[in-house]
């Protein structure tokens, strides 16, 4: 289990340019942290960052409570970005069960996140035909459907209504009451108590 | 394993979405079959000599047609993120692919080829070879030709720069195919084609899947 995620002394660059440096900052098990900073900070870069998929131009970043980062990121990290990785030619269903048994879910789990999403009548409409922010509950979906600790989300709440940002709220409130993380960038204050981190401040 | 399983059998899903699976491909094939003798004659003997090396060169050509959309689309829309933060290693997800492409398309073609070189009138005799040589090479042509999608992501007209990276790597298997084929015709021993293709195919699904997540790695940073 992990019990810490440490950002130590990163520095981003993205082609020549200098995103950030010497960020620090710890989000502990049962922490929610949001990242502000205006656009092209680095927000999303740091986010990816953290999940293995872009490499840090210095320092590390480390998971307390696990032996090595690739472990971590293989079983315990949830990324939601701006491209949702849906295939518009499949059913929401096929999607959902798909990203939840490949993340450590079952089919089970999926229904249920459905249900918690309130997608249940979705389910056999192809991905193409949701509406916006019917496809980003879907994207969220796929965070209940497997049961993993760290949550990376990039602007999360986007698309959503006022009645869906508070369950949303709701949410990542239950998830870190269990002893979940969550990592967002956002422009807009979370809709639950969190700390923030500025970057490029 | 169940993961990885999971994984196949959304790919071959995605080949009839991504256009309509073999069907493209086994049209080209049936197409230049067809023109073949058009440009070349109708003379039956001569036909029936060029016939299996057509059959196995054009093969390799139609498999080139789909490669394109394999990783594409997959890094377009965020996929290829999603799949590297899976239970598995992004080796075995670019292995899976081409598998899912080799199924998909490769079977396929490789049913098709002894009928298209027994219609150009190839000797019947002929036909358990081809179709050996269309299964095992392709195969190789699935992991040879994922590796030149997976180092085109992010280009523009991707489709022919794969082509051009690809092409070269055809040759030998192109080679050996072809030389068991025509030892075979003249009734010679072709054990040592079809051994030294099926080397290349070990080679290819062996270090492709290394490459290949490599290069994957690469476009998503």
């Amino acid at each position: 289990m992990i019990s810490r995620i440490l950002v130590e002394d990163v520095a981003i660059r993205r082609g020549e340019r200098l995103l950030f440096e010497h960020l620090r900052f710890t989000v502990a098990a049962g922490e929610a942290v949001a990242l502000t900073g205006r656009n092209g900070a680095g927000k999303t870069s740091l986010l990816r960052a953290v999940a293995g998929l872009l490499r840090p131009a210095a320092g590390v970043i480390r998971f307390e409570g696990v032996d090595e980062a690739a472990e971590a990121r293989a079983l315990a990290l949830h990324l939601l970005g701006h491209l949702d990785g849906l295939k518009g030619g499949r059913t929401a269903w096929e999607e959902l069960r798909f990203a939840a048994l490949w993340s450590g879910g079952s089919e089970d789990s999926a229904r249920e996140a459905a249900k918690t999403l309130e997608l249940d009548r979705l389910l056999g409409l192809e991905v193409r035909k949701l509406s916006a922010g019917q496809r980003r509950r879907l994207a969220l979906a796929r965070l209940i459907a497997a049961p993993r600790p760290v949550w990376l989300l990039d602007e999360p709440l986007a698309p959503l209504d006022a009645v869906w940002r508070a369950r949303m709220g709701e949410l990542m409130a239950t998830h870190i009451a269990g002893g979940g993380m969550v990592l967002a960038a956002v422009h807009d204050p979370l809709p639950l108590p969190a700390r923030t981190v500025e970057i490029g401040a | 394993m169940k993961p990885l399983l999971t994984l196949l059998s959304r790919e071959l899903a995605l080949t009839w979405g991504r256009g309509g699976g073999a069907l493209p491909a086994l049209a080209f094939y049936a197409g230049i079959t067809t023109l073949l003798p058009f440009a070349v004659g109708a003379d039956t003997a001569r036909l029936a000599v060029i016939a299996p090396g057509f059959a196995w060169l054009a093969l390799s050509l139609a498999s080139l047609l789909s490669l394109e959309r394999l990783f594409e689309r997959d890094h377009e829309d965020g996929t290829l993120d999603l799949l590297a933060l899976g239970p598995v290693a992004l080796e075995a997800v670019c292995a899976i692919k081409c598998l899912a492409q080799w199924l998909a398309t490769g079977l396929p073609l490789a049913l098709a080829a002894p009928v298209a070189a027994i219609a150009l009138g190839a000797p019947v005799t002929l036909a358990p070879l081809i179709l050996a040589c269309a299964l095992v090479g392709g195969l190789a042509f699935a992991f040879v030709g994922g590796l030149g999608a997976a180092l085109a992501l992010g280009s523009r007209r991707g489709g022919l720069l794969i082509a051009v990276i690809v092409l070269p790597l055809f040759a030998p298997p192109v080679i050996f195919g072809g030389g068991a084929l025509s030892e075979a015709a003249a009734g010679l021993p072709w054990s040592a084609g079809l051994a030294l293709l099926a080397a290349w195919t070990a080679a290819a699904v062996a270090l492709g899947p290394l490459a290949m997540a490599a290069a994957c790695r690469n476009a998503i940073d």
